[in-house]
């Protein structure tokens, strides 16, 4: 591995190209742990997106008219407003504002913590909308055979309804949730560590924009075409022959 | 029962099983007028549930302006005091609220522009040409927005020399050059789409017809592709205008950078909530319309089957 540390340190050597994140040890944890940060953002933004976007598809089913208001009142506050703005609005207000009231010293959350909470009501307004239309395509007949054999609302639901919804609509979750990724980026406003924070720290001190600038770029592609590459897989192995496309 | 379906299928001509192409407009004709839009993007339950809001806010600022014994201050007024600034940008300078749309409109028609010619490339048959624009398609419609902002701010030189006279390049038109970089690659994905849902026969029947390829694309394929690509590129507006705050990042003094400018030099936390609902209540507006249009567009415009 030392050798292809020093590889580098020649190439900066020999053709001023310098890329400290790969022989300075020191540049290299930091980047690394950046990458690893936008990981980690990422898939738990994803699971609690997801999660909120099942629990909101099933309360947007919910006979309570007020329900269904709050549900469509959420979708559309979330769709239709920056979420730079809900990241700012949910850790400099939100957080004052709940530190006050209970009279917390130092925050609730740290920076990491709101961009989870934001990034994951962002990405979830979308899913719900996503879950919504897979269930619309569930035919009505599933679901009536489903009753007559006993089932409840929440079994249909667990066992019949979802399920299927979720293979139809993973064309558009996939598409989302590539979003949700590219979006973690605007955690670096509030200073969470992820990989763009820590490189322009990088770039900052080592005066390499160029360089940074080209990894940081081949860093998303990859990390977006892995995750693609993963839904593709989830995609085909959970297919239902003859259901969806 | 079967009598009633009997009739209804007679007397209702517009609702029919069969795969159809509804019309345009939903007059019927091939134009909207300015009266189909406003019906088909707004809804005045909606209406009604903002003014219900503002009523109850402004009853309940004032009752606490009172009860914290600061009568001359209350949100309202603070933010009524800031509001020209935020929407406007500072005296003699372009900036605010306004310019965010600004820069929205101008991203947009680049990227359109581009991602035309781009999308039209990803059909071509020249296979290097075609490689080519779909992997730059690719490219920028899989790199996250504020990546391509970073680089773009910090990779074109501030100012450019040009026949011995300096020009500087302000930095919102940089950040919208940025923005419309991810469009132009959505665009092509689109009107790649697009141009791959028109019937072949279509095609042959334009070759039967003579016209050349060049002509066949112009005059029969992109007319037709126009509609199908209306409803993704209003939505690609939206998702455009939601991400122009993101130049404030970069020190554009957008409306996000003067909301927060005017959240300093008042330095009271509880205005904090309020200020910054009062610029997504912006947002909010703008493009909430735009949103319902592009749905029922959608739906309008969506083949059954």
């Amino acid at each position: 591995m030392d050798s292809v540390w020093q590889w580098f340190l020649w190439l900066y050597q020999e053709h001023g190209i310098k890329l400290t994140i790969f022989y300075d040890s020191w540049d290299r944890a930091r980047f690394f742990k950046g990458i690893w940060t936008t990981v980690h953002l990422s898939f738990v933004c994803i699971v609690l997106s997801i999660v909120i976007g099942v629990a909101g598809a099933w309360l947007q089913m919910s006979n309570l008219k007020w329900m269904r208001r709050i549900v469509a009142g959420y979708i559309q506050f979330f769709r239709n407003t920056p979420p730079l703005i809900q990241l700012y609005f949910f850790y400099f207000a939100v957080d004052t504002a709940i530190a006050s009231l209970f009279d917390i010293h130092g925050g609730v959350l740290s920076s990491y913590g709101w961009a989870v909470v934001s990034l994951s009501f962002f990405a979830g307004a979308f899913n719900v909308e996503i879950f919504r239309s897979g269930i619309e395509a569930v035919p009505g007949s599933t679901i009536e055979a489903a009753e007559a054999l006993g089932y409840t609302r929440r079994q249909v639901y667990q066992y019949i309804t979802l399920p299927l919804a979720f293979r139809v609509c993973l064309p558009s979750l996939n598409n989302n949730l590539i979003n949700l990724l590219k979006t973690t980026t605007v955690a670096y406003a509030i200073a969470v560590p992820e990989t763009l924070y820590v490189s322009n720290q990088i770039w900052s001190d080592e005066y390499n924009v160029r360089e940074m600038m080209a990894v940081v770029w081949i860093v998303y592609i990859v990390l977006v075409g892995v995750l693609v590459w993963l839904m593709h897989r989830w995609e085909r192995a959970i297919r239902v022959p003859g259901f969806g496309q | 029962m079967k009598v009633r379906q009997m009739k209804s299928s007679f007397k209702i001509k517009t609702t029919t099983d069969l795969p159809v192409m509804l019309p345009f407009a939903p007059s019927g004709g091939g134009t909207w007028t300015p009266r189909d839009v406003v019906r088909y993007s707004f809804q005045p339950q909606f209406a009604w549930a903002m003014i219900a809001t503002l009523a109850l806010w402004l009853f309940v600022d004032s009752a606490l302006a009172q009860v914290q014994g600061d009568p001359n201050q209350t949100v309202l007024q603070t933010l009524i005091k800031w509001t020209p600034l935020m929407l406007f940008g500072a005296p003699g300078e372009f900036g605010g609220f306004v310019l965010n749309i600004a820069v929205s409109f101008i991203a947009m028609a680049l990227g359109t522009f581009l991602g035309i010619w781009l999308g039209i490339g990803q059909v071509s048959k020249n296979d290097y040409v075609r490689r080519v624009s779909w992997a730059i398609t690719q490219l920028f419609r899989n790199s996250p927005w504020l990546v391509l902002l970073f680089m773009v701010m910090l990779l074109v030189p501030f100012s450019v020399k040009i026949g011995g006279t300096q020009y500087d390049i302000p930095g919102w038109t940089k950040a919208t050059v940025a923005l419309a970089l991810p469009i132009m690659a959505n665009v092509s994905e689109i009107l790649r789409g697009a141009i791959a849902s028109i019937p072949t026969s279509q095609w042959e029947s334009a070759e039967s017809l003579a016209f050349s390829r060049t002509q066949t694309m112009w005059q029969i394929i992109l007319p037709q592709c126009v509609k199908r690509m209306i409803p993704p590129w209003m939505n690609w507006y939206c998702i455009l205008t939601m991400s122009t705050p993101l130049i404030s990042i970069l020190g554009v003094s957008d409306g996000m950078t003067l909301t927060q400018d005017a959240l300093a030099a008042e330095g009271r936390s509880e205005f904090l909530i309020p200020m910054y609902l009062w610029l997504m209540s912006w947002f909010f507006i703008y493009s909430y319309p735009i949103a319902q249009l592009t749905q029922r567009l959608e739906r309008r415009f969506a083949v059954k089957n």
